[in-house]
Order: C-alpha cells, then structure tokens, then sequence
C-alpha cells in the first residue's frame, strides 16, 4: 500500500501540476505585466509610443525622462513632501497609538474599555464623512496649504487601527516583566519606554507600515487640502503633472515609476513583514 | 506598589488624553457636523437655511444620485460575484503547498500596494483608444475590431474603470484568505485525506466552511471598499462618460467643490457613512462567526 501511495502521485501530478503552475504564471503575467509596461514607456518616447509597438522594449533607454520629471516635473519637490508629511504622521501615531494602546491594555482605570471601544468604532468611519467639516475648519485657521492640514487628520484616521494592532500586542507580554521591571524600581515610563516598547517591535513595524501605504497613497484629503504646487504630494502632483505633460507619455510614465519605486522596495525587503501587517489589519473581528 | 504604578493617573492621562483629543476633534465631531450640514442650504459663505431633511429627499429622487448609487452597487456585486471568488480560487492553490507558493503570493499582492492614483494613471494609458495597450493586443491577435475608446463611450465605461480594482485588490483578498486557509490544521486535511476525500472536495466541505470568519472580513472589506471608491473614478473618468461611471464618493465631491452645495454634498456623505455602517451589521447580523 505504502509503495502504490508513493508511486500514484508521481505519475498522476505532473499534468494536473503543469495545468496548475501554467494558470499561476498567467495570473502573476496579468498583474505584473502592466507595471513592467509602465516600466518600458517611462524609457520612450513620443515617437516610440505613438508609432505602435506600445508592447515593446524600449528601442533606447531614455532615462533623461526621469531627469525631466524630476527638475521640470517638480517630482522632486512632491517626493519630499510626501515623505515629509509620511514620516511625521508614522512618528506621531507610533508615539500616540502605543501610549494610548499601553494605557488601555495594561493600566487599570474606569474608563478604559469605553476609550476602546470609541477609538475601535473609528475604524469604521469613512474619511468621508470628515471631508467638508475638516475643509472649514482648516479654511477658517489659515491652515489650508500646510503640511499639518494633512498630518493631523492622517493621524487622526491612524489611530483606530494602530490602537487595535498595538493593544493586541501589549495584552500579550507577561505580567512579570511589568512587575520586575517596578520591583527593580522603574517608574512607569521607564518600564513601558525601556522594558515594553521594544517587546513589541513587530507590532510597531506593522503599525509604520500600515500608515506608511495609507499616507503615501492618500488623495482626497491631499487634494482637497493642498493646492499650491510647492506643497503637493506625490499623489497629487501626479495629477497636475498629467495635465502638463498630456501628450509625453515618457515623462508622465517616468513621474509613475518614481512615486512607485520607494513601495516596491520597501515591499521586497520586507516582503513578509508587509504581508503580516496587511492580515493584522484585517482582523479586527 | 504594582497598583499605585499601574493606575497613576497622571501617566494615563499624558497616554491617553492627546490621542482622545486628536481623534475626537478629527473623526468623530466631524461626523456630527456633518449631518448638520446635511440639513442646510449652504454654499458655504455666510449662515445656510435650515432646510430639513429636503437634501436627502432630493438624493433619492434626483435621477443623478441614483444612478451613482447603482453604479456602486454594481461594483459592489463585481466584487463580491468576480473578484473574490478569483480571490478565493488563487488563496486555495497557494495554500495547497503548490510549488513557487511564495513567490506567487508576493507577486498578486504587487499591486494592492501601489497608490490608486498611479494605477488609474496606468490604466488610462493601457485604454487608451488610440495608442493604448489593450488596443494595440487585440490588434496583435487579430482581434482588431474590438478595438475602441474603452473609457469614453457610455457601454464600456464602467467595466473598463470596474477591471483596475479588481485588478488591484485581488491579491489582498487572496492573502487574506491564504493566510485563513493555512491556519486550518493540517490534521483535518489529513484525516479528509485517508478518507479518499478529492481535493475539490475537501475544498468545498472542509476548507471553505472553516474559512467562514476569514471570508465574511473579505465580504465586508469588498462592499465597503465598492462604496467609498473614489480615487480611481476620480482619476480614471471623473464620472464621465455622461456620469456613467459616476459613485457617491465623487458625486459628493463635485457637488461640494465644483457647484458649492455643501448642504447637499453633506448629505451624499452622510449616506455613505450609514451606507458603510449598515452593511456591516447585515454582514456581521447573517454570518455568524464565533
């Protein structure tokens, strides 16, 4: 029995495995194709585009398509913005979703498992629904047109799901290191700076990641909020650069690419930690 | 000593208050002036005129809204009916110890990843009627009078801007589900196995039911993200042609930012927001989990 066991796999599977494996490479063909292609137009230009062969490698790499989306297409300035407002928005909700998320896990107070529940409700909410009420209010504090008007409702909308991946990661750490780390006479700031917070590493990892892509990618609230050119995101300079740029494929394609590279990079050197933090977010029950 | 370090209540409040503060102030208030609004007529200079609930008669009565609210129902049934049952077929073959199981899972989930902006940018290029890439393959394979404006004629606008999201958010479900998949026990499958279970049986009487919390996140993930699209359309179409592909999200946006009817653009958001609410709880109220 053992041997027919062993020997029906071998020759049943490779059909069946060869159909399989032909239909998982089409898939990964069909989503990956289209971003090689961007890839190649970013390197042509009009002639190449518009002459037909759109499918194919370029004929010579035009990189000076990346050097005029950078200096003429002001990729530049929208590149740092958004790594500007990106990081100072990780930083902010990393500081606040773990002290919060520290408090309401393991700190013993009345009101704790109300706070929760109206930060979790959070998650829920559609950054909709704040649009025109966060218009007003930025419009009446002169505040349209700064990094802040989108920092702090970038935290804001962080929050919820920070709260949730931290909290469920504080509930994990043993009691006992809490309670040496006090005997041994740390106060709590030092045990939840020094002894707490760096247990939870993965989780803050996770949490910088999550707020990495939501920020990075955002565009109602960075376009709504922010219409001066030197204050642009990437997201919506792409916008305006497609109007400018409307009939050079090259450049625009070449403006697509730059604000695609830093995801895909970080994406394939933390390609498992990415792919966890993605799960973390989805099950919140 | 524990007690007294564990509830000061100085340290909790310097925890707990600035984030209170901040997510009171920017998410919650917000929805509540937000109906306020709703209930105005309003331009947004001045005092606008209390107008009752005259706004939201005129949402399910203008022939506009309307179809903006099929529109998202119809992405919403392309989600749930295309997208994740692809999701789901994908997710089971990966969990299945197939060969390349890694390096499949990391490339699907290549797009969930990058900005809808670039995506929508990406499409509209590979649409494009005359130099597009779609185009240009048909052509190749012969199949050239099919070619046409995709994006720009009322018949296939809306599937043409449909297919970048399904696109987009296909991995992101398949790994949601793999990941709920692989956490079922290996015994089970084992014992389905000495059982002469197939594996499409074993899929549909064992994996799938055990994949029901997993599932029911998709679900809601899938319907919410159909109603509160709007990047893509934004981007893609604007709503156009002729507001084929018009969805509340960008109808609430034109109606705010482009005629000044911030009482009535209010009050799409509104909708969306109990829209969004009220489908998770049917969801979560007929798909019991544990």
């Amino acid at each position: 029995m053992s041997t027919a066991e062993m020997a029906l796999p071998k020759r049943t599977i490779p059909i069946g495995t060869i159909l399989l494996q032909a239909f998982l490479i089409l898939v990964a063909i069909t989503q990956i194709y289209p971003l090689i292609w961007l890839a190649f137009f970013s390197l042509k230009d009009n002639s190449e585009i518009f002459s037909g062969d759109v499918a194919n490698l370029p004929k010579q790499f035009l990189w000076s398509n990346y050097a005029k989306a950078l200096s003429e297409g002001h990729v530049l300035t929208y590149f740092f913005n958004s790594v500007f407002v990106t990081a100072v928005s990780i930083i902010l909700v990393l500081i606040l979703s773990s002290m919060t998320g520290y408090a309401i896990t393991r700190m013993n107070w009345k009101l704790s498992g109300l706070t929760l529940t109206i930060i979790l409700l959070g998650m829920m909410v559609p950054i909709h629904a704040a649009l025109l009420p966060l218009f007003m209010v930025l419009k009446n504090l002169g505040l349209l047109n700064s990094y802040w008007s989108l920092i702090i409702p970038y935290v804001a909308f962080g929050i919820p799901m920070a709260v949730f991946i931290l909290g469920s990661f504080f509930r994990g750490v043993p009691r006992e290191l809490e309670e040496a780390a006090v005997i041994d006479g740390c106060g709590i700031y030092r045990t939840f700076f020094s002894i707490i917070l760096p247990l939870v590493r993965p989780a803050i990892s996770t949490v910088a990641i999550f707020t990495f892509l939501s920020c990075w990618n955002e565009l109602m609230f960075a376009v709504t909020f922010i219409n001066k050119e030197s204050m642009q995101t990437l997201t919506v300079g792409m916008m305006s650069m497609v109007g400018t740029y409307i009939t050079q494929w090259g450049i625009i394609g070449a403006g697509l690419m730059i604000t695609t590279i830093p995801t895909i990079i970080i994406y394939l050197l933390l390609n498992k930690q990415v792919q966890k933090s993605m799960i973390a977010g989805a099950v919140k029950g | 000593m524990m007690n007294s370090v564990f509830s000061n209540k100085t340290a909790i409040t310097i925890f707990v208050l600035p984030t209170l503060l901040i997510f009171c102030a920017i998410v919650l208030v917000p929805i509540f002036v937000s109906s306020y609004y709703s209930l105005l007529d309003w331009n947004g200079v001045g005092k606008g005129a209390y107008i009752g609930f005259h706004n939201y008669v005129e949402l399910f009565t203008d022939s506009r809204a309307l179809n903006s609210m099929k529109n998202s129902l119809l992405f919403a049934a392309a989600s749930i009916f295309i997208q994740l049952p692809l999701s789901l077929l994908l997710a089971l073959i990966l969990a299945s110890n197939v060969k390349g199981e890694g390096f499949y899972r990391t490339v699907y989930f290549i797009p969930v990843l990058i900005s809808t902006v670039v995506i929508a940018q990406l499409w509209s290029k590979i649409y494009n009627a005359d130099y597009g890439l779609l185009n240009t393959l048909l052509e190749n394979v012969g199949l050239s009078h099919l070619a046409q404006d995709w994006l720009g004629q009322k018949k296939t606008a809306l599937i043409a801007s449909f297919i970048p999201t399904l696109w987009q958010y296909i991995g992101y479900h398949m790994l949601l589900m793999y990941a709920g998949a692989k956490s079922i026990s290996q015994d089970i499958f084992e014992a389905a196995k000495i059982d002469g279970a197939s594996r499409v049986r074993t899929a549909f009487l064992i994996t799938i039911p055990l994949m029901k919390p997993v599932l029911k996140v998709c679900l809601v993930f899938s319907v919410i993200g159909a109603f509160k699209v709007f990047d893509l359309i934004y981007v893609l179409t604007g709503g156009g042609p002729f507001f084929t592909t018009e969805v509340p999200s960008t109808l609430m946006y034109t109606t705010i930012f482009d005629t000044y009817r911030y009482g009535y653009g209010s009050a799409i958001s509104v909708f969306i927001i109990l829209e969004c609410l009220v489908v998770t709880l049917i969801i979560n109220k007929f798909i019991k989990t544990e």
